[in-house]
């Protein structure tokens, strides 16, 4: 299965991911420039975290545009796996492959911790490892994760188990639902504000992140 | 012709805006206890260059719905004057 990480300007957790997924999880991996339109030889698209753009106008809103996003627009609309990380996660719903927003924690400040978070659905395949209902610990580190839509798209998320991941007990940054990452309808599309890849290294104190990448290769061989 | 362009990007009613609550609360530590409501948006100034003010209009509306604003989190509107001489830059 090969791994793909997208790499804009002001991008800062590219190289936690690689780290994981060619030297963890032991899978081809390369960095993706955000010029390129080519990503066809690629399975698994990550979009990692940090400042893409400087974060300028919104979080991900330049992003957007850049020619390796509409290159990760198709790859989606094939059906292709999209994950996307904190900024990830932003830049995938401004490109409309996720709905709602991300907007300004609710007590304004960046918040840097590890926190609990509620696996809701294990028929996923970025789920498929974890048990269902299972709390897991994470890191955080953003400034705009409180996730935002309207009570219709809220619903609908809902109403379709779209939520995958939610805060347990304190919710963080004001978040409507207490989402922490949500998926596309089909479900090959993840955004999540948690890192994953920050919780992948034993060396590094925690492991949890790491069953989301290893759930992957599942997919690969179809079991 | 030419228009400039003033665009004003404000959070949706239902968007929380914290930073809005931040900055009326320190108005009101100032003793400006008859001020609410504040909310804190963006201003964004461009020339356009378009056949007629209703072709600016149009464009202007698909860069804001594209770019400028979330329409998911943003209302926007902007006002138009048309430009007769090329602005130069004051030095």
């Amino acid at each position: 299965m090969k791994f793909g990480v997208l790499v804009f300007p002001g991008s800062n957790c590219d190289r936690d991911v690689l780290y994981v997924t060619r030297d963890l999880l032991k899978q081809p991996t390369r960095m993706v420039w955000h010029e390129e339109t080519d990503i066809s030889d690629l399975d698994v698209v990550i979009v990692p975290g940090g400042f893409s753009y400087g974060d300028y106008l919104r979080c991900g809103a330049i992003a957007r545009f850049s020619p390796v996003m509409q290159a990760t627009v198709e790859h989606a609309n094939k059906g292709k796996l999209v994950l996307g990380i904190c900024n990830g996660f932003q830049v995938l719903t401004e490109a409309g492959l996720l709905p709602g927003a991300l907007v300004r924690n609710r007590d304004l400040h960046f918040i840097c911790d590890r926190i609990p978070l509620r696996v809701e659905r294990t028929d996923t395949p970025w789920t498929q490892l974890y048990q269902k209902a299972e709390v897991i610990t994470l890191p955080i580190a953003h400034g705009e994760g409180n996730y935002y839509a309207d009570a219709d798209t809220l619903a609908r998320l809902e109403d379709n188990g779209q939520v995958l991941f939610r805060y347990e007990g304190e919710n963080p940054n004001g978040s409507l639902n207490n989402i922490a990452g949500i998926c596309n309808e089909k479900g090959n599309v993840l955004g999540m504000m948690p890192h994953p890849e920050r919780a992948s290294d034993k060396m590094l104190g925690g492991t949890d992140g790491f069953k989301l990448f290893e759930g992957l290769l599942k997919v690969a061989v179809g079991v | 012709m030419k228009y400039h362009a003033r665009i004003y990007v404000t959070l949706r009613p239902s968007v929380l805006d914290p930073a809005g609550v931040a900055v009326q609360s320190g108005l009101k530590h100032m003793g400006y206890e008859n001020v609410e409501q504040v909310r804190i948006g963006k201003y964004i100034e461009l020339n356009i260059t378009a056949e007629s003010e209703d072709a600016a209009k149009q464009q202007l509306d698909i860069i804001c719905d594209r770019l400028l604003a979330n329409v998911v989190i943003e209302n926007y509107r902007f006002e138009l004057t048309e430009v007769s001489t090329p602005v130069e830059a004051k030095v």
